[in-house]
């Protein structure tokens, strides 16, 4: 069987890359792809708690987070293609009418 | 672990704020369908938000806390509190909405309920027994926030707004759920008080394990709240968004940040007070310098109010640093106080959007007096009450935090904040200065109307009268807290 610590660590590395790929991309779909990468590492550290807790809640946690993350990308794409319509480009560095 | 669990009527009812906050925003959905005018469906809202708030108001002096739903929702004098901030918040935002949407050519009817959907998901934070509840109310206001961020879509500043708070909001709640995992993980509980009692049976209040996930939920909290160096968005999007906007999130966002900052960190984490409030005392001073000294050389006045309202968050962090429960009262004051006199200052600078005038520059202010006698006093009176100048609000508010800080033994705390507030001044006064000294360079027209004119009556008085009686709200905030 996995160890515990397998998991979690996998969860650390992929959280890790997230935020990496978060702050280093420059492509706003990228860095949306990279926030879904944090909250799946996320989905996998809880769910292995919970089987080594052998506590349901952790696992409950998981189905929310699935959801609001399938919510969380309707209106996230919907707020990047309003934007597109606007000002033709999803590169983050072109993103610079609001500054000061 | 096996839970049994039955719904009772006795749940419902302790959740009808939030059924009735949702069940009239879904209303509003339907009827922007056929309703027409669209004020009538702002009326409706209105009227839902004044139900939540008589639910909530009955049920105020109850002297037990229950909890509801399996331990999963809890309805305490301190959530009930927050509700009414919440409320007030949606209520003047309703009011001061009416004609700016019109002016900005997007008075569409999702408005209305989405501010009604992001009231219902902040008053669910405030009442959050378990940090799951607290992530489904966090993401319920977030979500509705970034679309309200970017409403008005043919413009290219306010699609940025929505962008660039989107993102960030997202990057911060992937953060309050890494927090979440690895206290779940230690405790083996989602819940906020079984987790201090875990904290204390287990003896793991100073694992390093522990303390990163604290500092994990403080980032993405200190997200919410705008705390430097995670305020990023904070200008960018108060700039970008509908001003009516700007006010609601200047005041809704941060109040429901500071609820589930109060909660989390108090009882679910309140044996590690030494380990948080380190964390919290860098955060509070860049906080209220950043916010300060970056808002002087503001052009914008809603740039200018975003810094300032980072600012403001630096000073009532002062309280939870204090990490006592007068610690605790005194930024709940403040937060209210808050409510009032920044949502004051709001609807003057949304007076100023005309059809074909933005209304947003600084110099727009200049000679205000001149022609507008009455909307440039009230104006002085929420600068000087942001500022923090006796005999407003604002001062009362500042008072008790620092004088709560100085007891905790934060001294210097203190006087950062009060040669802070100092700077601060300048960048209010001049907004007056330039109201009072200056010659008129364009001709103002404000648009006025009925309702922003009730709550600028309503904000002006409250921020007179508690400046002068403080006593009022100051036992509502010790009877939230104390009891």
């Amino acid at each position: 069987m996995v160890p515990l610590n397998w998991y979690i660590i996998l969860s650390a590395i992929m959280f890790s890359i997230g935020v990496v790929g978060f702050l280093a991309r420059r492509n706003l779909i990228i860095m949306f792809i990279s926030i879904e990468l944090m909250l799946n590492s996320v989905n996998i550290s809880l769910v292995a708690y919970s089987h080594y807790l052998q506590s349901l809640r952790g696992q409950i946690l998981v189905f929310f987070i699935i959801t609001v993350a399938a919510a969380e990308a309707a209106i996230g794409l919907a707020i990047i293609i309003a934007f597109y319509k606007n000002n033709p480009t999803i590169k983050v560095d072109e993103i610079n009418l609001l500054k000061g | 672990m096996d839970v049994t669990f039955s719904l009772g009527l006795q749940d419902i009812s302790a959740i009808m704020p939030e059924l009735a906050m949702i069940s009239v925003g879904l209303l509003l959905l339907m009827l922007d369908l056929v309703v027409k005018r669209k004020e009538i469906i702002a009326i409706i809202g209105v009227a839902g938000a004044l139900v939540a708030l008589y639910g909530t108001v009955s049920v105020y002096g109850m002297s037990e806390s229950q909890t509801v739903f399996a331990d999963m929702f809890l309805l305490d004098k301190y959530s009930c509190f927050f509700k009414i901030i919440f409320y007030l918040n949606v209520i003047f935002t309703i009011c001061i909405s009416f004609k700016y949407m019109a002016i900005e050519k997007a008075a569409f009817g999702e408005y209305y309920a989405l501010l009604l959907f992001a009231t219902a998901g902040m008053m669910i934070m405030a009442s959050a027994a378990d940090l799951m509840i607290l992530y489904l109310g966090l993401e319920l206001m977030a979500l509705s926030t970034y679309i309200l961020a970017g409403l008005l879509r043919k413009q290219a500043r306010s699609n940025e707004a929505a962008v660039k708070y989107f993102f960030l909001g997202a990057f911060s709640s992937a953060f309050l759920l890494y927090g979440i995992a690895l206290t779940y993980g230690m405790t083996g509980t989602t819940n906020i008080t079984d987790i201090a009692t875990s904290l204390f049976t287990l003896g793991i209040h100073d694992s390093p394990v522990m303390y990163l996930g604290v500092i994990f939920m403080i980032v993405a909290f200190g997200f919410k709240v705008a705390l430097v160096p995670f305020h990023m968005w904070a200008p960018d999007v108060y700039e970008g968004a509908p001003t009516s906007i700007t006010a609601f999130m200047s005041v809704g966002p941060k109040a429901a940040g500071f609820a589930v900052l109060g909660r989390v960190l108090f009882e679910a984490f309140g044996s590690m007070q030494p380990q948080w409030s380190a964390v919290l005392v860098p955060l509070a001073i860049l906080t209220m310098v950043v916010g300060s000294v970056i808002a002087l050389a503001q052009s914008n006045i809603k740039r200018m109010l975003a810094y300032s309202s980072i600012a403001h968050a630096g000073y009532m962090l002062l309280g939870i640093i204090a990490g006592t429960p007068e610690g605790l009262t005194s930024t709940i004051n403040y937060l209210m106080i808050y409510t009032f006199m920044n949502i004051g200052a709001f609807t003057i600078v949304i007076m100023l959007r005309r059809e074909g005038f933005q209304g947003e520059n600084i110099e727009d202010y200049m000679g205000l007096a001149k022609s507008h006698p009455m909307a440039s006093a009230l104006m002085l009176i929420f600068m000087f009450s942001l500022t923090g100048i006796p005999p407003t609000a604002g001062f009362i508010g500042k008072f008790y935090v620092f004088m709560e800080a100085i007891n905790a033994g934060y001294t210097y705390l203190a006087i950062i904040a009060a040669l802070f507030s100092v700077v601060s001044a300048f960048f209010y006064l001049r907004i007056v200065v330039y109201m009072y000294m200056k010659e008129p360079q364009n001709e103002i027209v404000l648009t006025t109307s009925g309702p922003a004119g009730i709550v600028l009556a309503i904000t002006c008085l409250a921020v007179l009268i508690i400046g002068i009686f403080p006593s009022i709200l100051l036992s509502l905030a010790n009877f939230s807290i104390l009891g």
